[in-house]
Order: C-alpha cells, then structure tokens, then sequence
C-alpha cells in the first residue's frame, strides 16, 4: 500500500497521510513510516475525528465520544491521503471530505484502506486497497491492530449491528 | 445514574460519570475554536433561544458562540424588550416560542428553581444559564475543566471559594462538582455571606480567615460580590471588605504553594480581587473564558435529540 501511495501521489513532496480516529491513525502511522523509510523524507501525519460530521446522529442513540482531529501542516496544496481501515457504506469518507474541506483546500485528496468490504452507499472508490473482501450484507469486518488491540488482525463475523 | 434526561438544570442531580462525560467532550471541542472555519455541521437545523430574564454578557456571549459554532440557529431573547415586561408568564412565553418549532430553550432567571420549572413544562431541551441563587452548572462545569487542565485530576485537590457564597449559584454549581470529581472544598467570608451550617449543608471547610485559606487552598475560586443582590446590610463597606477579604497579592505571597486564581467575573477590581492577582501569573480567569465556549458546545452535543443521552454518554465514558 505504501509503495502504491507513492506511485499514485508522484514522490511524497506534498504528501499528508490523514488517519480517520480510531484504527486508520494507527494504519496512516505505519504507512507514513515505510514512506519515511523508503523515500528518506519526513511524511507529515494527521488524525481526523468525523463525528461532528456525520448524517446520522439523530438515529444514533447515545452521543459517540468525541475524538480528537489533528492536522499537523496546512493542507493547502497538499496531496492528502485519507487512511481508513474497512471501507464500507462510504459515509464515513463522505464525512471526512466534508471536514477536511473545513481546513483547506488541497490539491487532490486519496483513499486508501485496508479493507474493502463492498456495499458502498454513496459514489466513493478506494484509490488504494489492501485487500477486497467479499462477505454478506449485515455481517460485520473488523480490523484490530496491535496499539490498540494488542494484535494485528483482521476478523469477519455475522453480527446484528453495521460497522463502520 | 439516571434522571437528567433531556435537560441540564444543575450539577447536584450529576454523577460524576455524567460530569466526566461532558469534560471528556469539551477537551476535543476546544480545537474547534483555533480553526480557520470555526464551526461544525453538527447541529445543523437545531433551532435553539437563548431566554434571559437577567443582565448578562459572558455567559449570554459564550453560549451564542457555542451555538453557532455547532451551526445551530439561535435566537436572543432579552426581556427588556419582551412579552414578559407586558406579563405575560414564564411558561406563556416559553410555550408561545415552542410553537414555533423550537429544540432547545437556554435560560437565565432571578428566580431558584425557574429551569426546572420550565423544563419540566415544555419538550424542549432546557439549560440552565444560572437560576437565582441555586446553581449555574455550565460555569461549574468549565471551572472544573480549567482546573482538571492544570491538574490532571481534582482528586484530593482543595479548592476555596472565597467572598458571597451566599449569593453565588457559582459557589453552589462548584461546590457540587468538585466534591463529586474527588475535590476537598472550602469556602471563606463573612459569616453574613456564608449559608447558616455550610459545613454540614454542603460538606465543606469554613475559613473565617482568607489568609487562613490561601494556606490551605491549591486553588482559589473568587466570587464576586454581588452587589445588586445585597438588599440588607451584609457588610460594613467595600474597602472594609478589600482589606479584610480582598485577594492580594502580598496574601498570595505567603501561601506555602503556587495557588491557581479563577474568578467567574465580572470582577470588581480592588474589591475581592486585586488587579495584580487577577492579571498574575497564576490567573486563569480569561482561561475560564476560552475554556466555556467548549463547555456549552459538549453541553449541546451531548443533549440534542431530547432523549437521555447526557445518562448514556456518562456511561460510555467508561469504555
């Protein structure tokens, strides 16, 4: 994938990589550092929180915790890569359009996600995937990773409540 | 855990599970405020009236930024220029804006009590923005934050508040607050601005002495003295009242530890407050400030929808 982020984006100049709270911070952090490493330059990393942003807090229930958003440059001009984990209904990313636009304007704004489950409600595409899973409408796809759940793995269950 | 619901009325009815909840929300919200494009899409199409029977510029100001930076609508209401100077009733004139389609109500009242009494009579959400002299809980609730900011945790921390707690909704919202996060709370005045049996009625320390709590505090909370609510003679003079209770900082210089200033203006300088405490090193008045825009957009986030969400937020904290 980060071989692929730097195909897409030409070089890394102006690249941000651009985690949505909680699991994508922990994949856009990994990534920009393989970049780092490949590339011998710095890749400036952000956190965003959509929750302030999404369409359906009115059904939601309990209010979501808050989480925090954390863009370390300016994305003006700036090619920013937005890094999720499972890529599902596609609100989410709606959201995260919408609240990186509250920001700046940047030059070009990628997908990139390890998961894509398919069932996308809105007309947006990963520009960037890790791996297409096919599973069964309503069946839910989680991704844990080792900073926050201890380990790194990817788990597929038929559950009652939607994912991300 | 239960019966808040829909409203926020005071802090005494709070666990401290709810109390951290809304402290938890307003740390993030904070950013909200330092970006180019101050405002959220969250509370598009809430239409909410800030009602306010008495004067008011810092709390009115701070809601109606909170408000708007949640992209709410909102309506001021002052009642100077109202129905109520024709007398009409609280709930005439509440209802009368209900009709017109209203979700949230954000009320100021002289009396103790109005909040509930409205909100216990319209489907609105209700706030209060201070009621009489029981309780102001958004100005409780950002002394805490700013606190809990400096700190860490208010657990085993002592906090004094000094000057009219007889008068002080403040004192009330503070007292209540702290006690439930872990806090030790004192308070120091004249006995005639003190409640009859303070130390039992709210379970706190009394000083008689300020030097006496700027020994004891980690924290002094300086009330104002309220002189529009002063109809007895509650004390022999102001510069009486300056030179035996006044926060100076020669006072200040004998604590035995960096005591931390707040005060919920309007200060009256020279009274209980110095100028050179209130603009000092340790003064974290216009913190205060910066810190209940944030308050009052949690307060909002986390009970728009009129259903008990403020319950289910204290208890997701615990996830």
């Amino acid at each position: 994938m980060a071989d692929e982020i730097v195909e897409r984006t030409a070089g890394t100049e102006s690249l941000v990589l651009v985690g949505i709270q909680r699991r994508g911070v922990q994949l856009a952090a990994r990534l920009a550092s393989l970049i780092e490493e490949r590339e011998k330059r710095p890749v400036p990393r952000g956190a965003l929180d959509i929750t302030l942003y999404r369409d359906d807090l009115q059904t939601v229930g309990p209010r979501p915790l808050v989480g925090a958003t954390e863009l370390p440059v300016d994305i003006d001009g700036k090619q920013v890569v937005i890094v999720d984990d499972v890529l599902y209904t596609g609100r989410t990313v709606r959201a995260a359009l919408d609240e990186l636009a509250d920001f700046g304007r940047p030059a070009r704004i990628l997908l990139a996600v390890l998961i894509d489950r398919g069932g996308q409600e809105l007309p947006i595409r990963a520009d960037v995937i890790g791996k297409v899973v096919t599973v069964p409408v309503g069946s839910q796809v989680d991704v844990r990773v080792a900073e926050l759940d201890g380990d790194d793995t990817v788990v597929v269950s038929p559950a009652r409540s939607r994912g991300a | 855990m239960t019966g808040l619901g829909k409203d926020l009325l005071d802090l005494e009815s709070l666990s401290a599970a709810q109390i951290t909840a809304i402290l938890d929300t307003a740390e993030p919200l904070k950013a909200i405020s330092l970006r180019a494009i101050k405002k959220v899409p969250t509370m598009r199409g809430a239409t909410i009236v800030n009602l306010f029977f008495e004067a008011s510029t810092r709390t009115r100001v701070s809601f109606e930024f909170a408000e708007k930076r949640m992209s709410a609508d909102a309506v001021n209401v002052a009642i100077g220029n109202s129905s109520v100077s024709k007398g009409e009733t609280l709930v005439d004139t509440a209802r009368n804006l209900e009709a017109m389609k209203i979700d949230m109500v954000v009320i100021r009242h002289q009396a103790s009590g109005a909040a509930r009494f409205l909100a216990e009579r319209i489907e609105s959400n209700v706030i209060n923005a201070g009621d009489g002299t029981h309780e102001h809980p958004t100005q409780g609730l950002l002394d805490l934050l700013t606190l809990r900011d400096r700190w860490g945790s208010l657990e085993g921390k002592r906090v004094c508040l000094c000057g009219d707690v007889l008068h002080s909704r403040v004192a009330r919202s503070n007292i209540h607050g702290l006690r439930k996060l872990g806090a030790e709370v004192a308070v120091c005045g004249p006995r005639s601005l003190l409640p009859n049996g303070a130390e039992e009625a709210l379970g706190v320390t009394v000083f008689d002495r300020i030097e006496a709590a700027v020994e004891w505090a980690d924290a002094l909370n300086i009330l104002r003295l309220q002189l529009e609510r002063m109809t007895a003679g509650y004390i022999p003079s102001l510069r009486e009242y300056n030179r035996v209770f006044g926060v100076t900082r020669e006072r200040l210089e004998r604590a035995p530890r960096d005591l931390l200033i707040l005060h919920p203006g309007p200060m009256n300088r020279g009274v209980e407050i110095d100028s050179d405490v209130a603009d000092g090193p340790h003064s974290l008045i216009l913190d205060q400030v910066t810190n209940g825009v944030a308050i009052r957009m949690a307060v909002l986030y986390l009970l728009r929808g009129g259903r008990p969400d403020l319950a289910a937020a204290g208890s997701a904290a615990g996830e």
